[in-house]
């Protein structure tokens, strides 16, 4: 994985609430076998209609979300199933990070995995942030802070080790890899 | 901290192999993962990028059963009726399997099936365990007091190379359900009224554990249906402590512990639970007497209401979007809403106590013209079970499809779709927008309600079949 330390952006808004894993990637999209290539499938029945064609109502479909690279939702963002094909659509298609007032577990964990920056925030930000769509921020993985269009900073929180992996890039499995020794002996101790 | 633990912290605390600290979090050890040919196949290209062995082929379970068609299957061609894509996906898995030395519970096996139904049938799944799959209702086999949660597909590939994961401590969420179920109603409908209760978000970052007189009284099956939908309240994973219900139904199983290593085996399994006084982080309590059957009117799980009960209203951009997407009216009756396609199935309801519940209710009758019904069971065994029994051809006499096993319409991967705007009565977990097709509207119930809602040809309270 890239290191990902800084971003800077102008947000698009999904204000609505519980938008799950199936909306962000159907499920007849995930026969794939590589993770290239989904950012053509995201939010597919949003941006689409049943006979394909493009909805222009749909705000990923407007002048003004070209090139927007933040992603802003409403409460409880990427619920519902385990696949990581949600966070690689929301990364190919050009997000680069989520903010909501709360992000369901798995979906979380595997965005992080994967270098999208998925953030919790007050609701008060996150309510002004759905007021203010277009919005050009800056988020500070190292300092943990959300700079808004005015110059205001916020807070917000993130896992330790999920913010350290992200600043240097770091890949899980070779640090697992690095624990070889504690897992033989813990196998052994339990045969 | 405190000497008392819950069955949880118990589980947890077995599998630790390096405890967590502020900065890195715990690595966990993986008795059981269990694998299908959707969310595995980066994760096999990244062990053959890093020239990485499988650490654990006895510990891994693989088979398939999302992109598989639900007609029978012996040639490629067969598979074809999935796409070709879904097909590929199949043949993928089945050559990564051979690569790697896993034993695929696949075609010509008897014993493919949906991840979460397997495990338990073939006593792989016991208490005490931890259980990982790349699908979010892992949380199913908690029902037999292992921790089981989903991963995403990077994790799925930690859990090949390293039969470890990376895991912070979740909180605990008692959801204790006193009483007794009344007549008529479900482990379906319970789990459909605790989401109901605590949200879709309401378990989020926590494990939940079922306790109470309610839970004690019901069959593994149904333990099963309970946990499997915890996912649906935004949990990692559920759990409820294994009894002398769950020893009977592992007793015998082809994976389950034999002579005096059972004997040991269940003596350690009787300490799986929380201790009197244990703590929880959150705790709910449902009164089971209160029950009816339940049924979603809206695009989560959440949206749900009693079978006889009126569809709500609620401000909110979100809500009205449900209800224009179901094509449903606040005010009116759930029972009023007519159905197009009844789907009996899933790892939620797709085991043999489910087929012969739809199966009592169509004895003898035919189901509603212009409706389509169809049952997969959730297992080449369970399929085999029923048909033992000739409820393959009371299904198949009432009008309704007898079909092979797998995800089926759950997903709408394999060519079983709902139409755009039809409704389906559906006995999955999942009735967002899309699940089931583009534009499906899907109405989330017990298999008795589906059944009865097959019969009659609108969204039915099945106690009149009683
Ligand atoms: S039956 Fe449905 S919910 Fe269960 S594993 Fe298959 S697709 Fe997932």
């Amino acid at each position: 994985m890239n290191p990902v330390r800084r971003i800077q952006g102008r947000t698009v808004v999904l204000p609505n609430r519980d938008i799950d894993t199936d909306q962000i990637i159907a499920a007849r999209y995930l026969t794939t076998t590589t993770k290239e290539g989904l950012g053509q499938h995201a939010f597919h029945d949003l941006r689409f209609d049943k006979d394909g064609n493009e909805n222009p109502d749909c705000i990923l479909n407007q002048p003004a979300a070209v090139g927007c690279s933040i992603l802003i939702s409403g409460n409880n963002f990427g619920c519902g199933s385990s696949r990581e094909h949600a966070p690689w659509a929301l990364l190919d298609y050009g997000f680069e990070a989520v903010i909501s007032t709360e992000i369901a577990d798995i979906f979380c964990n595997n965005s992080l995995k994967n270098g999208l920056v998925a953030i919790v925030i007050d609701a008060q930000t996150h309510e002004w942030l759905i007021q203010n769509p277009g919005s050009e921020i800056g988020i500070d993985i190292a300092a943990g802070t959300v700079t808004l269009s005015g110059g205001r900073s916020v807070d917000f929180a993130m896992d330790s080790f999920a913010r350290h992996c992200l600043l240097e890039g770091i890949d899980q499995l070779g640090f697992l890899q690095q624990q070889s020794a504690a897992i033989e002996a813990f196998e052994e101790k339990r045969n | 901290m405190s000497s008392k633990r819950t069955l949880f912290q118990k589980v947890w605390d077995d599998h630790i192999v390096v405890a967590e600290s502020p900065e890195t979090p715990a690595i966990l050890y993986i008795d059981l993962h269990i694998v299908h040919e959707v969310t595995t196949p980066q994760a096999f290209s990244v062990l053959r990028e890093f020239g990485l062995p499988v650490r654990r082929p006895d510990l891994t379970l693989p088979t398939l059963d999302h992109s598989t068609p639900t007609t029978p299957v012996s040639s490629y061609e067969d598979l074809l009726v999935a796409g070709v894509s879904a097909a590929n996906q199949v043949r993928q898995m089945e050559k990564n399997c051979e690569e790697f030395g896993l034993d695929l519970l696949g075609y010509g096996s008897g014993k493919r099936g949906i991840v979460h139904v397997i495990g338990p049938e073939l006593g792989a799944t016991q208490p005490g365990k931890t259980i990982v799959c790349g699908d979010s209702h892992s949380s199913t086999h908690g029902a037999f007091g292992a921790l089981a949660f989903g991963i995403g597909t990077t994790e799925v590939g930690h859990v090949l190379a390293t039969q470890c994961l990376l895991q912070r401590a979740p909180k605990t969420l008692e959801v204790n359900i006193e009483g007794e179920l009344p007549d008529g109603v479900t482990a379906k409908d319970l789990i459909l009224a605790v989401i109901g209760q605590i949200g879709v978000n309401g378990g989020t970052g926590h494990v939940i554990e079922y306790r109470g007189k309610a839970i004690e009284a019901l069959d593994m099956d149904s333990r099963m249906t309970i946990c499997n939908m915890s996912i649906e309240a935004g949990a990692r994973a559920g759990m409820i402590a294994p009894d002398q219900i769950t020893f009977d139904y592992l007793k015998g199983r082809p994976k389950s512990p034999k002579g005096s290593e059972w004997d040991a085996a269940v003596e350690r399994w009787k300490e799986l639970r929380s201790d009197d006084g244990a703590e929880f982080d959150k705790s709910v309590t449902l009164h089971a007497g209160d029950l009816k059957p339940m049924v979603t009117f809206g695009t989560n799980p959440g949206m749900v209401v009693g079978i006889d009960e009126l569809i709500p209203n609620e401000n909110g951009a979100s809500f009205k979007k449900a209800l224009n997407y179901m094509q449903v009216e606040p005010g009116k009756p759930m029972t009023e809403i007519a159905v197009d396609i009844v789907f009996v199935g899933s790892c939620t309801n797709g085991r043999l106590s489910d087929i012969k519940e739809i199966a009592r209710i169509l004895s003898g009758r035919r189901i509603a013209d212009g409706v389509r019904m169809l049952v997969v069971p959730g297992s080449e065994l369970v399929k085999r079970e029923a048909e033992d029994r000739g409820l393959d051809k009371v299904i198949t006499a009432a009008g309704a499809e007898w079909r092979e096993a797998g995800c089926s319409m759950c997903i709408a991967m394999n060519g079983d779709i709902v139409k755009p705007g039809q409704l389906c009565v559906s006995t999955s977990n999942r009735n967002f927008e899309g699940r089931q097709g583009v534009g499906a509207r899907t109405v989330l119930a017990s298999p008795a309600t589906a059944a009865a809602s097959a019969v009659t040809g609108y969204v039915c309270d099945p106690r009149i079949f009683s």
